[in-house]
């Protein structure tokens, strides 16, 4: 029987403490995670439960005020250094005075890829997002469905194991996010990348996943981990089929039964939001 | 009738500004017309008898308000009594003079002023420390200041470019401290996720994203540089330039105001041209953004 291969995320007994103006809120609390290499996992819960501070606490954005953190076997900084993982945010965060090829080749740039070597992988980057013909174009002359497209072609840009993605479906309509949600699956079997996604919505979770992790908040935990059985590749037939609506129905349940039977209310933002870059 | 609106957005500027000279020079004859000095000859011939205005308002005199015409003589003719250079061609001379200085000190103010407003951002304490006494140095009056500087690095033109870089780095520093921390706070993680160093995102994020704010204080700071060439060349006694020419046609304004409202003209002309360059340079490095609206 053969091992299981080591965990490309792990975080035991973290928590996060955030200090407002005098008042400590645990944003998270007691925090156990291990993520294997090329898994689907969704980060799902109300606002305020603390998904977004534990991504950005993977990815050496935030620190933790207790627990450990290994990202790629490594620690969670060293990993940043050795850039282990893309990042992608709701909002597509390019810059509007590069061209689309610009901003995905951006990452290249900052660690010095050779300009050839630069060009092959943005080419390849871009054709594997469909939007090679818009290459010269600037961000604003694309729609959001495809400039969070070409975002997603940046993070992949330099290859990274492990993809972190905070809701960058969010501020697409519904139509658009699930033809992205498609799309990203696609993505996903072809590079094996590890993704680990926040999101909102459960329909989301749990056809995305291989796994849900379900958080409540005040303070922020994990209150069940459920495994998304359904067969691959997921398409329309997915949508309709039994398991799905069996599986959020479980993830809703999971929802609320870590509030004593409703739906928890979303918790004040102060305990949620990231302390930003410092 | 020309169609205003076929024509093209510079053209229209151009011809509306033509416009409104005119309209302005039909304005001010109109008042002396009406309560002026009584007018004996014009350009075109003697006004026989003597038009006599109905009312009489002593700032419409002469004296105070010389006719368009004579303004505009007073360019073809000497610039004092035994020179045998026009007005026109001195002016032209002294504004290429004043417009030199006012470069080299937009140049070394502006880029001052950048490299401050990057220290800022570097340091929040520097940042606490220094910008009070930044905006102090700027309500200190530059006629007291200017001769201070003349002192310290003597009379000549490299005094009269440093009076002008002072009055041209503030609004570089206070714009750029705005535009270098204008950027998402989410592009900035993502830079930090890639291990950047804070030069490299200096260079592809901060300035980048600073250029429309810089651009906007360079078009202030390109007409504040006008105003301290011409200003830094009363205490530095520096010939051969506006400044100068102004304090002259000063003294001699009572026997010939026109002189004096010429220069003053030639001067909003430097700073025209100064502003229409950086709003050209602007059009250039910034064709590629989304437009602002922006004069």
């Amino acid at each position: 029987m053969h091992r299981a291969p080591d965990p490309i995320v792990r975080m035991e007994s973290v928590e996060k403490r955030f200090n407002a103006g005098g008042a400590t809120t645990a944003a998270l609390s007691d925090i156990d995670l291990r993520i294997r290499p090329g898994e689907f996992v969704s980060l799902i819960g109300p606002s305020g439960c603390g998904k977004s501070t534990l991504l950005r606490i993977i990815a050496d954005l935030i620190e933790p005020t207790a627990g450990k953190v290994e990202v790629n076997g490594k620690a969670a900084a060293r990993a940043r250094h050795d850039r282990d993982y893309g990042m992608v945010f709701q909002a597509p965060v390019l810059f509007d005075w590069r061209t689309i090829e610009a901003n995905v080749e951006l990452p290249l740039e900052v660690m010095g890829v050779a300009r050839g070597e630069r060009r092959r992988r943005r080419d390849e980057m871009l054709a594997l997002v469909e939007l090679s013909e818009f290459g010269a174009y600037y961000p604003w002359q694309l729609s959001g469905g495809m400039q969070q497209r070409a975002a997603i072609a940046r993070a992949l840009a330099f290859e990274p194991k492990l993809l972190l993605m905070d809701e960058p479906f969010g501020a697409l309509d519904e139509m658009t996010r699930e033809r992205m949600n498609d799309e990203l699956l696609r993505i996903w079997e072809r590079t094996g990348t590890t993704i680990v996604f926040v999101t909102h919505s459960i329909p989301e979770a749990v056809f995305l996943s291989s796994r849900v992790v379900v958080m409540t908040p005040r303070p922020g935990r994990i209150t069940s981990l459920i495994e998304v059985d359904l067969p691959r590749p997921r398409n329309e037939a997915t949508r309709e089929s039994e398991g799905y609506f069996e599986l959020v129905t479980a993830v809703r349940e999971a929802l609320r039964t870590a509030h004593g039977g409703t739906i928890p209310e979303a918790a004040p933002l102060v305990s949620d939001e990231p302390a930003g870059i410092g | 009738m020309i169609r205003l609106n076929r024509l093209p957005g510079v053209l229209r500027a151009v011809a509306a500004f033509v416009a409104i000279l005119i309209l302005i020079g039909i304005a001010w004859e109109a008042a002396k017309w009406l309560a002026g000095d009584p007018l004996r000859h014009t350009p075109w011939g003697v006004v026989d008898p003597p038009h006599i205005p109905p009312f009489v308002i002593k700032q419409f005199n002469d004296t105070n308000l010389p006719h368009v015409w004579d303004v505009i003589g007073a360019f073809f003719q000497p610039a004092t009594r035994n020179s045998q250079f026009s007005l026109g061609a001195v002016l032209i001379d002294a504004a290429v003079f004043t417009g030199r200085n006012a470069l080299v000190g937009f140049g070394i103010g502006a880029l001052f002023g950048l490299l401050l407003a990057v220290v800022f951002v570097r340091s929040r304490l520097l940042e606490r420390a220094l910008v009070p006494y930044v905006i102090a140095s700027q309500t200190v009056p530059i006629i007291a200041l200017a001769p201070m500087l003349v002192l310290w690095v003597g009379t000549g033109w490299t005094s009269v470019a440093l009076v002008s870089a002072y009055l041209t780095f503030f609004p570089v520093t206070i714009a750029g401290i705005r535009g270098l921390t204008s950027p998402d706070p989410r592009a900035l993680e993502l830079m930090r996720s890639y291990a950047a160093r804070w030069s490299t995102v200096l260079w592809k994020v901060r300035f980048p994203a600073a250029l429309p704010y810089l651009f906007t204080a360079a078009k202030i700071s390109a007409t504040a540089s006008v105003v301290g060439a011409i200003v830094g060349e009363e205490p530095t006694g520096i010939r051969g330039g506006l400044g100068r020419a102004i304090l002259e046609f000063n003294t001699q304004y009572t026997t010939g105001p026109q002189k004096l409202w010429a220069t003053v003209m030639v001067a909003a002309a430097l700073g025209i041209v100064f502003f229409a360059a950086v709003r050209l340079t602007e059009m250039i490095v910034l064709r590629d953004r989304a437009a602002s609206g922006e004069p």
